[in-house]
């Protein structure tokens, strides 16, 4: 039976068939989907965890434990995770252990476009990069069988494209499995120098394997066609070759570290001239040059950005498409939702003149115009040490303060603000807590009282946490009672002590039930504009007036607020 | 050959679900299917757009410029944003709704009030259908999309019984009935 996948699905389905049990991932578009699709399967574990890092540490106990364990994340999650995956590399497994790791070229969702083939490649740890749904299923499954024959475990790498694209899957059952018994071995999984030191001979050899092992494996494919342009390319990006480039032949690499070194110089003998089709860094293409084979690559491709049919066809072929143009059009840049708790944050940060140091997530739209509530975002958690930062160069932590949502401080908020206390900070933390973690999708965290399963679970009380941490000035307010809230951000940045401020009101899509109460404007507007700083979508000036769209409006009640002339009215009651 | 459909709208106005519905229908009639969708910080009131692509062999997941045979637009500014993906003698299919965009909004622009005319000089027989009144006499504003499938559906060399079963093996039990209605308004667009 063929089913529609998406290539999330496809990942999480074929974990399923290899017969996984334990799964553990942190939320990360583009690769949130997989760990909620095999979520569905009674017959798995699957949890979210608090961040990259503990994830895989699950994944890589239940593989030592005997179980074939996965881990998924975006790429920055690796980041996170890499402590663990780099001595992973050294212990081997138990049971097979993969990781799958979704980059974003074109950085649809992320904050930079890194490539994470390096982590392959620094870890010593084989990688696998399928091209399509079917793909995505079969290579996930072939990741389990290798992880265990060399005893490594397997990155597979998506990328956005093929995360959250749809095609035809062939399903197959599950593979009924044992689990494996659990044997204590010192030498193997207690890395101490001495033992590590005899690991590393076993990873470097492991390599060797792997290598000459590629060299035959199916998972790289030569299709000639006609001889005279050959290219190597992998993953989503062969779809746009075969488009673009019908006759020429390909190498196309299943797994993409290490390189086939033999299959690699075969191909460049049999074709004229050889092209390497890549996103991102020239990964292959390196390494190729450095084989001493001869290719052209980043010389007419970019680093940056997604490739597509038509930018392949055309730097090879020097073909150009005629295109109609749009001419200048207004852009439209995602915004925050109507009803979003966080908007009132932001409208009072800018209008007090705070410098906020953010972090990753909804609220990361703040920065943009016209709220302009934030003045930086580089990592999750990053807001607290940088807002540190800042404290001790300029001296005073006058005006300033960290922005953090709730799921991003328990991901790696929580050191950061364990470090203000310990070394002394007068600074602000807001933790805007809307209970759950909402760019991704939705997803529970520990602090909301449910497991990915929708299971009911202990819920971390958030200002008991910060309390117990040794901050003395704890404040939980409703980000829509504006008034209180300015008060709390006043009183709390001016105090020569630290503080935390919980702003706290879940997010307005959670709330399933919510029917259209609407506020309008009457005629008492001055048209001052005061509203337009709020940056709601629901409220635009059409006409040369200011109208609330009343099919956008979710009754919240902050632009009321902020009016100083009474002019904003609800109209009807909430539903 | 691949027929390639482009859905272009606002986040939120449920494009995804149109582009399950065609997926449906194409594997419903044999095709090899390939769709790309946007999830994440896309969704959130910006610009969207998904790729339906159907055929004996689909590689690309992707309409590129100048590929797509057809282009349904939930919005107008959208519509005339990614015009430049329709190939040369393409079909356009637009919902008039406008949905003004934060630098509109904010009064930093103003929403183009010649889109139609801009349309119209690049593909003459563009079609515009006031989607939202139609959905909303079919029950419930929500319902844009549907409608947009029955307006689509009119123009396709396929059977309309294969557009429905599509609806019913993609919308949720309980909204069938309003989406059903919904495609019959779309449908009935004379044009």
């Amino acid at each position: 039976m063929k089913k529609l996948m998406l290539g999330n699905e496809a990942f999480a389905r074929g974990a399923y068939e290899a017969g996984v049990t334990v799964a553990a991932a942190y939320p990360g578009t583009p690769s949130t989907e997989i760990t909620e699709n095999i979520a569905k399967y009674p017959e798995v574990y699957a949890e979210w965890s608090p961040n990259e890092k503990v994830a895989l540490e699950v994944a890589i106990g239940a593989s030592i434990g005997g179980a074939r364990a996965l881990c998924c994340m975006k790429h920055v999650g690796l980041n996170v995770a890499a402590d663990p995956l780099f001595t992973v590399s050294y212990t081997g497994v138990g049971g097979g252990l993969v990781i799958i790791v979704a980059d974003d070229p074109g950085m649809h969702s992320s904050q930079n476009e890194q490539d994470s083939r390096f982590y392959a490649r620094s870890a010593h740890v084989m990688m696998l990069e399928p091209s399509d749904s079917m793909e995505a299923k079969e290579f996930v499954k072939t990741a389990y069988d290798l992880s265990e024959q060399f005893d490594t475990p397997v990155l597979v790498r998506s990328s956005t494209r093929l995360s959250h694209s749809q095609g035809l899957v062939e399903l197959g059952e599950r593979l009924q499995r044992e689990l494996k018994p659990y044997k204590k071995d010192i030498g193997k999984y207690v890395m101490m120098p001495g033992m590590a030191r005899k690991r590393h001979i076993v990873v470097e050899q492991r390599m060797k394997d792997i290598r000459a092992f590629a060299e035959t494996e199916e998972l790289n494919r030569v299709e000639y066609r006609d001889k005279s342009i050959g290219v190597i390319t992998s993953g989503v990006v062969y779809n746009y070759v075969r488009e673009a480039l019908p006759e020429a032949s390909t190498l196309k690499l299943g797994m993409v570290y290490p390189l086939p070194e033999k299959l690699i110089r075969d191909f460049a003998r049999e074709v004229d001239k050889l092209y390497v089709v890549e996103e991102l860094e020239p990964f292959f293409e390196n390494q190729i040059k450095a084989m001493g084979v001869k290719v052209i690559g980043k010389e007419i491709f970019s680093v940056q950005g997604e490739y597509s049919v038509n930018l392949i066809s055309e730097r090879i072929s020097g073909r150009k498409a005629e295109v109609f143009d749009s001419g200048a059009l207004p852009q439209r840049p995602p915004v925050m939702c109507p009803g979003c708790p966080h908007r009132a944050v932001f409208y009072t940060l800018r209008k007090l003149g705070i410098t906020a140091m953010g972090d990753i997530g909804c609220y990361t739209l703040g920065a943009l115009p016209p709220l302009q509530g934030i003045d930086t975002c580089v990592c999750m958690g990053a807001s607290i040490g940088m807002a540190m930062g800042m404290e001790k160069a300029r001296g005073s932590a006058n005006k300033l303060v960290a922005v953090i949502g709730d799921s991003t401080f328990l991901h790696s908020g929580i050191t950061g603000l364990v470090d203000m206390v310990y070394n002394g900070s007068r600074g602000t933390v807001i933790i805007l807590d809307n209970s759950t973690t909402g760019m991704t999708g939705h997803q529970d965290h520990p602090a909301t009282g449910k497991t990915l399963r929708g299971d009911i679970a202990p819920a971390i009380d958030i200002p008991a946490l910060v309390r117990s941490i040794g901050v003395q000035h704890v404040r939980v307010v409703d980000p829509f009672d504006l008034k209180a809230l300015e008060q709390a951000l006043k009183e709390e940045t001016e105090r020569d002590a630290l503080s935390v401020i919980i702003a706290k009101r879940p997010c307005v899509l959670l709330d399933k039930k919510y029917t259209h109460p609407a506020y309008a404007i009457n005629d008492k507007c001055r048209n001052c504009g005061v509203c337009m700083r709020l940056g709601c979508p629901a409220i635009a000036k059409k006409d040369g007036e200011r109208r609330i769209d009343a099919t956008v409006c979710t009754g919240c009640g902050l632009c009321p607020e902020v009016c100083r002339f009474g002019a904003i009215e609800k109209v009807g009651d909430v539903k | 050959m691949t027929t390639d459909i482009l859905i272009v709208g606002v986040g939120g106005q449920g494009t995804l679900l149109a582009s399950r519905v065609l997926g449906n229908l194409a594997q419903s009639l044999g095709y090899d299917v390939k769709l790309s969708e946007v999830h994440g910080m896309a969704q959130r009131g910006g610009s969207v757009v998904t790729h339906v692509r159907f055929g004996d062999k689909v590689f690309s997941p992707v309409i590129d410029e100048s590929c797509a045979d057809i282009i349904l637009a939930f919005e107008k500014l959208e519509a005339l944003r990614w015009v430049g993906r329709l190939k040369k003698n393409g079909r356009m299919f637009i919902n008039t709704q406008e949905i003004a965009p934060m630098p509109v909004i904010t009064g930093a622009e103003s929403y183009p009030s010649d889109i139609e005319e801009r349309i119209r000089a690049l593909v003459p027989d563009a079609v515009f259908v006031d989607a939202l009144k139609l959905a909303e006499e079919a029950g419930t504003a929500k319902a844009v999309n549907i409608v947009l499938i029955g307006v689509l559906a009119r123009h396709m060399d396929i059977n309309k019984n294969a557009f429905l079963d599509a609806i019913r093996a993609t919308v949720p039990q309980k909204l069938l009935d309003v989406n059903l209605a919904a495609f019959e308004k779309g449908y009935n667009v004379k044009s």
